[in-house]
């Protein structure tokens, strides 16, 4: 196992826990809701594209897109709505709540052995082989990232709404005197959240075809801790951490000898205290201007 | 007469604890069960309130120390004729000594304790999100330990044949102690501070209060109480998983406190109370029950989904939670009128009530504008 081999792969992964960030961060940033519930979404798109498994393969897709748009869209509409203005530690346990009660929905409809989601198995074949080994979904999940980032930020930097959603994102009520219209630009972060989410589903599955109501849960809390070492303030600290903290994984999972690999949880968690002593407003904030509290 | 009105405080809680636990001792074995669990989550959530309703700071780390506190009581109370067979991996110190039940809590309390003094020294610096996040850490790290290092427990099996020894009536026991521990330390001087600085961090420094010290004695009792907790799990069920005490708990246990009202001690016990009595009543009614002139039957799975929808709505219609974090001040009536020493004290009143906006993580909605999105 050399290194450039580690590092190729830690790199897919951090962009498939990159594009989970942005959609944490996104909705972060308009409204200081941390959402749990986003990996509901992921395990939404896991069950879409397993019950759509028969179709072809581009219609399957399309499909599991629809379905996580819309379960976003639903989800703002419903219960995060009312959860403008409170206080973030509260909103996390509500967004939680959601979160526990949509897997439980997951478990009397489709059972807790999960469902096989094939579709894109194929990707699972080599690439290159020899020296380095890659695979074709190594190469789909970079890619995909990185169009979709890309996508992003020429949404927030170049269209209309985009510079609403970012006038909201660091001050809401004085964009919101300024004319722009909460309610657009907080469904827009959902359904871009929504869009993110499906991607995200589309690829996890190939590597772990089973989905279970759990598929989505154990990504989301790795994102969101990668969110808030990164620096949730901004969508560039939060996307890197959230990159950072699947890079570390892949990165630390190789490192350790196989016998102490069950391990990996704690040594990440243990980098991320440390990280989060040493730099309490974010990683990849820029130095003074993460920890100005008035503390 | 500030004193008394503070006394009066503690007699809702401590009276609705020892009624269910009263009523617990009187049902037949099943509810005895039921009713054992209600105390045992109130002594949990009691614990989560000492930290989080004084501080203001979230902690997702608490059931740790619930993890720690159940893993050391449940082993040490394993005869030692049979630990080796059952676990040959043990440290030969930890297999060859066993403690009463009764001893094993204070274990479990002391080390509880220790490990949150030890967690808290560095991450009690942190605030909001920051320190949710590293205490969520400190929960990963020990469930991934506990879970796969088989010198210390079972490792991923389940530890198996502990005394059950805990019924409705210790159990009962065990949470007024927790509201005792909870009640006073809110009283204390410490308590008040932390309290204080929970209002207005700023202020509070500039007056000269030490936040992170009082911070780390609220964590460190809160460990303690949490230990407890575990103690008398492990000793109701006779045996533990490291699954038991893992995420779902930690939600459990928040949630409760959340709904209940994070402020105060009555929230604390009367949200442990209420809706760990409607998960019983749901889980019971997926197998049929009368209420009244209605059968109700649920599908299987269906009380997850009803309990985890009714938490959401709450939270989301009434964020500050069924008791507003408000304590409830009962006294008894008195003949002749009040003295002169009678008026309530309003400011006090008002000083112990958080205020629900920023009731939590002081400094998440940073004042300064942030540049880039």
């Amino acid at each position: 196992m050399n290194v450039l081999q580690t590092l190729i792969d830690g790199v897919a992964l951090g962009a498939v826990y990159a594009l989970v960030a942005v959609g944490l961060a996104l909705i972060f940033g308009v409204m200081r809701l941390i959402n749990f519930a986003h990996g509901e979404l992921i395990t939404a798109g896991g069950y879409t594209l397993a019950l759509a498994s028969a179709w072809p393969k581009a219609a399957a897709i399309a499909l599991t897109v629809v379905v996580c748009v819309v379960l976003a869209w639903a989800m703002e509409r419903i219960a995060f709505r009312r959860l403008r203005n409170v206080a973030p530690a509260t909103t996390l346990v509500a967004t939680f709540a959601v979160a526990f009660t949509l897997q439980a929905v997951w478990l009397i409809a489709f059972g807790p052995q999960g469902e096989s989601a094939d579709v894109l198995s194929g990707l699972n074949q080599t690439a290159v082989s020899g020296e380095l080994s890659i695979r074709w979904i190594t190469i789909v999940m970079l890619i995909t990232g990185g169009l979709l980032l890309a996508g992003t930020i020429l949404l927030l930097n170049r269209t209309t709404i985009g510079l609403q959603m970012r006038a909201a994102a660091t001050d809401f009520r004085a964009a919101r005197l300024l004319g722009v219209r909460a309610d657009t630009v907080i469904s827009v972060a959902f359904v871009i959240a929504g869009v993110m989410a499906a991607a995200v589903a589309v690829l996890l599955t190939v590597q772990r075809p089973l989905v279970t109501p759990t598929f989505g849960l154990q990504v989301t809390i790795l994102a969101l801790v990668g969110v808030v070492v990164g620096g949730m303030d901004r969508l560039w600290t939060a996307t890197l951490g959230g990159f950072a903290i699947g890079f570390a994984t892949s990165v630390l999972g190789e490192a350790l000898p196989s016998d102490q690999r069950v391990f990996l949880p704690s040594a990440v968690f243990l980098l991320v205290i440390v990280v989060l002593l040493l730099r309490p407003g974010g990683l990849f904030a820029p130095r003074g201007a993460g920890g100005v509290e008035r503390v | 007469m500030t004193r008394r009105r503070g006394l009066t405080q503690f007699v809702a809680p401590a009276l609705l604890l020892i009624a269910v636990g009263i009523v617990g001792g009187l049902t037949s074995a099943g509810t005895q069960e039921d009713i054992t669990s209600v105390l045992i989550s109130a002594t949990m959530v009691i614990a989560l309130y000492v930290f989080i309703g004084n501080s203001g700071v979230i902690s997702f780390g608490q059931i740790s120390f619930v993890a720690l506190g159940a893993f050391a009581a449940g082993l040490m109370t394993i005869p030692s004729a049979v630990k080796p067979t059952v676990l040959p991996n043990l440290f030969p110190f930890l297999a060859d000594h066993s403690v009463g039940s009764f001893e094993s809590l204070f274990l479990a309390a002391g080390l509880g304790a220790l490990f949150a003094f030890l967690a808290g020294v560095p991450l009690m610096r942190l605030s909001g999100l920051a320190a949710g996040i590293a205490t969520f850490a400190v929960l990963e790290i020990t469930h991934n330990v506990l879970r796969f290092w088989d010198k210390i427990g079972p490792g991923a099996q389940t530890l198996a044949l502990v005394p059950e020894d805990v019924g409705p009536y210790e159990a009962m026991l065990g949470a007024l102690f927790a509201a005792t521990v909870a009640f006073l330390y809110q009283r204390s001087r410490s308590g008040r501070l932390l309290r204080a600085a929970r209002e207005d961090p700023a202020a509070a420094q500039a007056v000269g209060v030490n936040i992170h010290r009082h911070r780390l004695v609220a964590f460190t009792i809160s460990g303690a109480l949490a230990g407890l907790a575990g103690g008398l799990l492990v000793h109701q069920i006779g045996s533990i998983t490291t699954e038991q005490v893992y995420l779902e708990l930690t939600f459990l246990t928040l949630a409760m406190l959340v709904v209940g009202g994070m402020g105060s001690l009555w929230g604390a016990v009367v949200g442990a109370v209420l809706v760990s009595f409607l998960d019983i009543f749901l889980v019971d009614a997926e197998g049929g029950v009368g209420v009244g002139p209605l059968d109700v039957d649920l599908p299987s799975g269906a009380s997850l989904v009803i309990l985890g929808a009714l938490m959401a709505s709450m939270l989301i219609f009434r964020p500050a939670g069924i008791t507003g974090g408000r304590e409830l001040t009962l006294r008894l009536p008195r003949l002749g009128g009040r003295g002169p020493g009678e008026q309530p004290d309003e400011r006090e009143a008002a000083a112990d009530q958080p205020q629900p906006e920023q009731a939590l993580a002081p400094g998440t909605r940073s004042e300064t504008p942030r540049s880039e999105t």
